[in-house]
């Protein structure tokens, strides 16, 4: 599984961080999507569908 | 196809805490319906969850206030007027207005920075809860409790001294009264931005470690769009929490069964606040869209123009969403989640703030007060079914002292 971000579509509502924190950060500066591991195992590939599907912005994409 | 049309937007509810049936039917039957508008415009009413969700993150859709039509006219007949957002005021704009200003701001409102709070709030509420306790045995948790928190915290991290709410906190109510006409709405909103103003000329002879100050320095928005924003932040930031403390604690005290779990088991907290928000839907008129363009939508020829009202609240108890959706289970699966904070690049700026000033609130009310109970007869709990945000004009407690 592989996660992908795109920041210019994210507009910092943190459902990502607050899905799965070792998976996603936010900036400092402003608050867009940080991904801390493109690549999740095992519980974190469950959090990682999740996260894309809570994004508000559509800014995360999954794919297998 | 033939279309179901309502005539202006049912709002009257059997219950504090349901919307109204005649939606809840209305979404069962077709979740995109036709509706005539308070000025006449033949628009569109969503109520089914899936269908306010992916409209809600449509950009063909628009956010823009002077597109809207009204969705019902004023006490005083009035029919709201919209005109165009002013300056700094996003809410109100498409991208890529929007995304400029709102972009000044997501670096405040981060699940880390906001965690970093976590102490500070537990001390206010702790304040609040000792305020509380010292008016003997009752009180009106509304003005102890649920409206001082969040007006203290965001009044803070703002820069707005709280000693001045005098300012704002008479004049929001009547901005968000629908009972008022518009000349007195939009004196009041007048009064809230003067007052924004001066305060931002205050912060540029003396500023402080506050977001205003802040904005102010990085010289990239102009003097009327920090007031603007900063009136935008004191809003959201204080009447909405403040709701779901007094209406989520009214919630809690008619559903035992879930108090006595959450106090059994603490941890539910961070769910039980999912459950409430999605429960409650305070935002209980929903959110207007216009249509920029035609477009078909699930057999639907929408046209540019048309403005559709998404009812969050009914899209909230979607029976295809959310098992059961007209119980309050603090247990239930919180994934999949509420619309309650919006969706899509609107989707509420301070939601991680408002989630730990709930957590914090709620745990501390119930540890502090076990016991305590209603003060009143349920029905006698003023409602707040005229404001832009529901809730309750007070809630009257009583505790053993």
């Amino acid at each position: 599984m592989r996660i992908s971000v795109d920041q210019s579509r994210c507009c910092g509502s943190g459902m990502c961080v607050l899905t799965d924190p070792e998976l996603f950060d936010q900036s400092e500066e402003d608050g867009t999507v940080v991904l801390l591991e493109p690549n999740p195992t095992g519980e974190h590939e469950k959090l990682a569908r999740e996260a894309e599907n809570l994004c508000p912005a559509g800014a995360i994409t999954v794919t297998d | 196809m033939t279309e179901t049309i309502s005539t202006g937007l049912p709002m009257e509810r059997e219950n504090p805490f349901d919307p109204p049936a005649e939606l809840r039917e209305l979404r069962e039957d077709a979740p995109i319906s036709r509706m005539i508008f308070a000025d006449g415009h033949e628009g569109w009413l969503v109520t089914g969850h899936a269908e306010v969700r992916t409209l809600m993150a449509d950009n063909r859709l628009s956010t823009r206030s002077e597109l809207h039509h009204p969705l019902f006219r004023l006490g005083n007949g009035d029919l709201p007027e919209r005109p165009k957002a002013e300056p700094g005021f996003f809410l109100g704009m498409d991208a890529p207005d929007h995304t400029r200003l709102r972009k000044m701001l997501t670096g405040q409102f981060t699940v880390r920075r906001m965690n970093q709070l976590s102490a500070w709030i537990g001390t206010i509420v702790d304040e609040q809860l000792k305020a509380m306790r010292a008016k003997g045995s009752s009180a009106d948790l509304v003005e102890e409790f649920a409206l001082p928190v969040p007006s203290l915290v965001i009044c803070e991290l703002l820069g707005v001294p709280y000693e001045e709410r005098g300012r704002f906190q008479e004049d929001t109510a009547k901005m968000l009264n629908f009972d008022n006409g518009m000349a007195e709405i939009e004196a009041a909103v007048r009064r809230i931005q003067d007052y924004m103003l001066e305060l931002v000329e205050r912060k540029k002879a003396s500023p402080g470690d506050d977001m205003l100050s802040g904005l102010i320095t990085t010289g990239e928005p102009t003097d009327t769009e920090v007031g603007n924003m900063g009136m935008l932040l004191l809003l959201a930031g204080h009447e909405t929490t403040a709701n779901m403390l007094g209406l989520g604690t009214f919630a809690l005290l008619q559903h035992p069964d879930q108090l006595a779990l959450l106090k059994a088991q603490p941890d539910l907290i961070d769910n039980a606040v999912e459950e409430l928000m999605r429960y409650l839907t305070i935002v209980h008129m929903g959110t207007i869209r216009t249509a920029l363009e035609d477009f078909e939508f699930e057999g639907h020829q929408i046209k540019a123009g048309d403005s559709l009202s998404l009812h969050l609240p009914t899209a909230n108890r979607d029976p295809d969403k959310f098992e059961n959706p007209d119980a309050l289970d603090i247990t239930r699966p919180s994934s999949g989640r509420h619309v309650s904070f919006g969706h899509g690049i609107h989707q509420c700026l301070g939601q991680q703030l408002a989630r730990i000033e709930m957590r914090i609130g709620f745990t501390a009310l119930f540890q502090e007060f076990p016991d305590l109970h209603l003060a009143v007869p349920a029905s006698e709990v003023p409602l707040r079914s005229r404001m832009a945000i529901y809730g309750v004009h007070s809630l009257p407690v009583a505790w053993t002292a």
